[in-house]
């Protein structure tokens, strides 16, 4: 899994050039991933409302985003559906994974896969088979079917995580709580749940953020009343250039940095202790 | 990853289900049952139906949806959205594959600084990303300007609404679903394998078509699906960087949803689309079976 460093120092001149090469394109491919973004949160402080010249420096988008009605709205809406989602998710996915790893059913590998579909299937798809599910079901659109929607994507995600770390703990663990006199239950919530803790919230954080950018599935589950954030995004990038826009995506990408280091920091706590801190 | 018990020793542990077992795994097959099994057929029953003049879905059997997906028209369409989806993916990949396999031969201090950096985009709303582009390429955005100041062009062209721009706003939507399974194979490779094959007289495109390729190609799939499968259906994007000018089999289903409320029609696409779903993961599977 490591590389030991000497092996590098005495690289061979032919691919210590490469190694060069591959060195600058990456900051070339890292230039592509940051500029657009990096000019996004530029002009969201430009005076100018439709010039791309910069004319001064103002708060003023991020002031008129902060009274606009629809776009709280609609983060409301987001924030609720993907605070809902996020507790089914756990739920389901945490209890479902200990299932699944505590009992050797039949067609384990079927329900698997069954599983896994809703995180590779397309979005498309999925969202216009849970429209008609839910119209032939007289269902009518709103936040019900929205974070059905949601949940059914975002809790095997919950579900693999927790599996994953799953492999990493001793079996003899719930047998002592059992041998100890806990009820399966209790030797679930008080002995397996808390070894689980860091890959159940990473799970959460994952399932939220899923949640909260989801566009595709949401388009055809929501109604007008329903509309997330994204939606609303999607209304607004069709009209063209608004430097409301802009302010908002700043928010979005700041909101999101500060996600994955929160993430990185979970996952560093859910390493094995045993492993080099790097 | 560190080695894997045998089957044998990791289901140890797991007991056969009895009654409770299955009343407890109950509420998770439900659901997946009701909510990713049952709208599936129910999407499959909608394409064999017709549609009344206001569009309302009338249950009477009929083969007409599929002659129609059937027919050049909407093949040409199916064919253009497969075609923009692989070459997102190729240059995806061309793109993609030297930044993983960087990043994995790094110390693990600055492996893990690269990786965050790439998981920032790869979190980061893709509506936000595609608008970043829209502000760039619109016929007032930042690259006309930059091109007037230049003086290369007098008058603003046109970039946004074209395939080009279709093309880059699906490449980086995409590109950090290509690198990070690709990197994932690429740490587990020995670097010491790709010394051993220059020091044995392979040139570095050896090296790289019979050692690096191979070794990481579970990666190389992963990353491949993941990029391939979305970007088929993904209307969102051709949407706001196509306008209407490049109509991709998303943008058709969606609009048989919206606007034109043939549901039976838009369905009979869905279900063509879940089998080239189906067809793509199932020859991944293989490839992936023959590897191991």
């Amino acid at each position: 899994m490591s590389t030991p460093s000497t092996s590098r120092s005495l690289l061979p001149s032919g691919l210590k050039l490469l190694q060069w090469g591959l060195g600058t394109w990456t900051a070339l491919v890292f230039a592509f991933l940051y500029l657009p973004i990096g000019v996004l949160i530029f002009y969201s402080f430009n005076t100018s409302r439709l010039n791309i010249r910069w004319e001064g420096f103002t708060f003023h988008w991020y002031e008129r985003l902060a009274s606009n009605e629809p776009i709280l709205r609609a983060l409301q809406n987001s924030l609720i559906i993907a605070t809902v989602t996020t507790l089914a998710s756990v739920v389901l996915g945490t209890a479902g994974a200990w299932i699944l790893y505590r009992y050797r059913f039949r067609f384990t590998g079927a329900i698997q896969t069954l599983v896994c579909l809703p995180m590779v299937m397309p979005e498309i798809v999925m969202g216009i088979s849970l429209l008609v599910l839910f119209t032939v079901l007289t269902l009518p659109l709103g936040f019900t079917t929205v974070i059905i929607a949601h949940i059914t994507f975002c809790f095997p995600f919950v579900l693999v995580a927790v599996q994953a770390r799953l492999q990493g703990i001793d079996p003899a663990l719930e047998e002592a709580a059992l041998d100890l006199g806990a009820t399966p239950f209790q030797a679930f919530w008080l002995v397996i749940v808390p070894a689980l803790k860091p890959a159940i919230l990473s799970g959460a954080l994952m399932a939220f953020t899923l949640s909260l950018d989801e566009l595709i599935v949401t388009f055809f589950t929501a109604n007008a009343a329903t509309r997330t954030l994204p939606l609303q995004v999607f209304g607004l990038a069709k009209t063209g250039l608004n430097p409301m826009l802009n302010a908002l995506s700043a928010v979005f990408i700041v909101s999101t940095i500060a996600f994955v280091l929160f993430s990185e920091h979970l996952r560093r706590l859910a390493r094995p202790s045993g492993a080099p801190h790097s | 990853m560190q080695a894997l018990p045998t089957a044998a020793s990791a289901r140890a542990h797991a007991r056969p289900p009895k009654v409770v077992g299955w009343l407890l795994l109950a509420p998770l097959l439900v659901w997946l049952a009701a909510f990713v099994v049952l709208p599936l057929l129910v999407l499959l029953v909608y394409s064999f139906c017709q549609r009344d003049d206001l569009g309302r879905v009338v249950f009477s059997f009929t083969w007409e949806n599929y002659e129609r997906v059937f027919s050049p028209l909407y093949l040409r369409i199916l064919g253009r959205s497969i075609g923009y989806a692989g070459l997102t993916t190729i240059i995806c990949l061309v793109i993609g594959f030297p930044v993983a396999w960087f990043i994995a031969r790094q110390t693990p201090a600055r492996r893990n600084r690269l990786l965050l950096l790439v998981m920032i985009p790869f979190w980061t709303n893709f509506l936000i990303r595609t608008y970043a582009w829209i502000v760039i390429l619109k016929g007032e955005g930042l690259l006309n300007a930059l091109l007037q100041y230049g003086r290369i062009i007098a008058e603003p062209i046109e970039l946004l609404y074209t395939p080009f721009a279709v093309l880059t706003g699906l490449v980086y939507a995409y590109l950090p679903f290509m690198i990070l399974p690709i990197y994932v194979s690429a740490e587990k490779v020995d670097g010491s394998l790709v010394e051993a094959a220059h020091d044995l007289g392979a040139g570095p495109l050896r090296a790289f078509s019979s050692v690096i390729i191979p070794l990481t190609q579970p990666g190389i799939l992963a990353g491949v699906l993941l990029v391939f499968v979305p970007a088929i259906g993904m209307f969102a994007i051709t949407d706001l960087m196509g306008g209407a000018q490049v109509p991709l089999i998303g943008n058709v289903i969606q609009n048989q949803f919206l606007r034109a409320r043939n549901w039976p029609f838009g369905a009979a696409l869905g279900v063509v689309f879940t089998l080239l779903f189906v067809v793509t993961y199932a020859l991944a599977q293989r490839r992936r079976r023959r590897h191991a």
